[in-house]
């Protein structure tokens, strides 16, 4: 049952992103990509062969909408890949903690650094990979960091939002 | 042996990860390609399906700016006509219409777009027909104001098409008012103006000149709008000068579109092939 919901969760992240948020381009180029919560909020586990998949055919399966070959997947799975080294800088948590660690309950200052740091890499890569070349570095640099300011603002947001109903 | 095998044990996550991301460095880029047919692309039946219903449920909120758009054209038509009308009545004793010679060059095929991007560096469109709508590969996609790309990647029933927003587009373009062409192609920057390359420095250009297909690549017919000249950079020297050009479209609003079948592509094709030698 479980399952079926978080499977359901996914796939309404996946259209909102390929169907509203993709398509946003505020000030002509500026899209969230909030679709890496699922990196956040996958559980943790020590054998990681499923979720690393996971995150490669989720990110893929966000590629086939917007034509981006493979760029999506490639970001996705690289932070997919680094997480655990994160969850160790930033919690201070091992293999052992693993099974009931849950974003919810750390303290809000270290999940933020451990959001934001992935966030920015998961964008840069992407953003540096769409536009496949050196020869605009600047301009790839301050999307990054203002396409990672947006999806940031609709993260926190929503994860406060249902934050509040489950305390309910 | 016993070491290998540790090492594959010890590092098992990190050698699976590579292999993924090889997977997607791949799919990348075999996407930068043209001539490569695309595994990941939004011209298959379940994500060109998903855009369909999207699309006809946005529609709705375009209706008035697209019934303006398609009065413009049709007073453009009719004057059209007028005026052939005309020369064909004033010249009509000397013209012979030489049967076994008349060939019909084009036909026009139309169609919706379901899905736009432009704000990425090179972008593609998905629009509603495909392999049963007698769609192949290379063929130029207009509007009533002006180009917008070239089909690329065909399925049965869509069919993604490299706008002219896309850092491999190359389009032959010239002046309207003279016979010097160009190569037309997009730096990724501004989604309103593109760039023209490659025209001889003895051109004379001025700002507003108005930009037309040029009719030298089997697949534009000649004279589609494009832009007007929106400003001259000076290069390092005169012969890469860039020219900024305007679009006359709007490529963040499209919708109705029509594909141009070219009958003598294969023909043209050919003749060029045979020069080559």
């Amino acid at each position: 049952m479980n399952r079926v919901i978080i499977f359901f969760w996914l796939v309404l992240i996946l259209f909102l992103q390929v169907f509203v948020l993709s398509n946003i381009n505020f000030l002509g180029y500026l899209n969230p990509y909030i679709y890496i919560v699922f990196v956040f909020l996958y559980p943790l586990n020590k054998n990681r062969f499923l979720f690393l998949s996971l995150t490669f055919l989720y990110g893929l399966s966000v590629d086939f909408f917007s034509d981006t070959g493979g760029i999506h997947a490639f970001s996705l799975l690289f932070i997919g890949y680094l997480r655990l080294l994160f969850i160790k800088i930033f919690f201070k948590k091992t293999d052992i903690d693993y099974l009931l660690f849950s974003l919810r309950d750390q303290p809000f200052g270290q999940v933020f650094n451990y959001v934001v740091t992935l966030t920015l890499i998961h964008h840069f890569i992407l953003i540096s990979l769409a536009n496949f070349s050196f020869s605009n570095l600047g301009s790839v640099l301050l999307n990054t960091l203002y396409s990672s300011i947006f999806t940031l603002i609709l993260y926190f947001l929503g994860s406060y939002i249902f934050r509040k109903k489950q305390m309910n | 042996m016993q070491q290998l095998i540790y090492f594959f044990q010890k590092y098992r996550y990190f050698l699976f990860f590579l292999l993924l991301e090889l997977i997607a460095l791949t799919l990348i880029i075999n996407n930068h390609s043209y001539h490569k047919s695309k595994f990941v692309s939004s011209a298959n039946s379940i994500t060109g399906g998903f855009y369909n219903k999207v699309s006809s449920l946005t529609d709705y909120f375009q209706l008035s700016k697209e019934n303006k758009a398609l009065i413009e054209e049709n007073i453009r038509l009719i004057n059209k006509i007028e005026q052939l009308t005309q020369s064909i009545d004033t010249t009509f004793e000397t013209t012979i219409i030489d049967t076994t010679l008349y060939q019909q060059k084009y036909s026009y095929i139309n169609g919706r777009i379901v899905n736009n991007k432009y704000a990425h560096v090179n972008n593609f469109l998905t629009i509603n027909l495909g392999s049963k709508d007698s769609i192949s590969k290379e063929m130029a996609v207009i509007n009533g104001k002006g180009i917008i790309g070239i089909t690329e990647d065909v399925s049965t029933n869509y069919t993604r098409v490299q706008s002219i927003l896309n850092k491999e587009s190359k389009i032959n373009a010239r002046l309207k008012n003279s016979s010097y062409f160009g190569t037309l192609s997009w730096n990724g920057k501004d989604y309103n103006v593109v760039q023209l390359f490659d025209i001889p420095r003895q051109a004379v250009l001025k700002e507003g000149d108005t930009l037309i297909t040029g009719g030298m690549s089997a697949i534009f017919p000649e004279g589609i709008p494009i832009g007007s000249v929106y400003n001259i950079e000076d290069g390092v020297n005169s012969v890469s000068k860039v020219i900024n050009i305007k679009l006359f479209n709007d490529m963040t609003n499209l919708k109705n579109i029509y594909v141009v079948k070219n009958f003598h592509k294969t023909e043209i094709r050919k003749v060029e092939a045979r020069e080559d030698e």
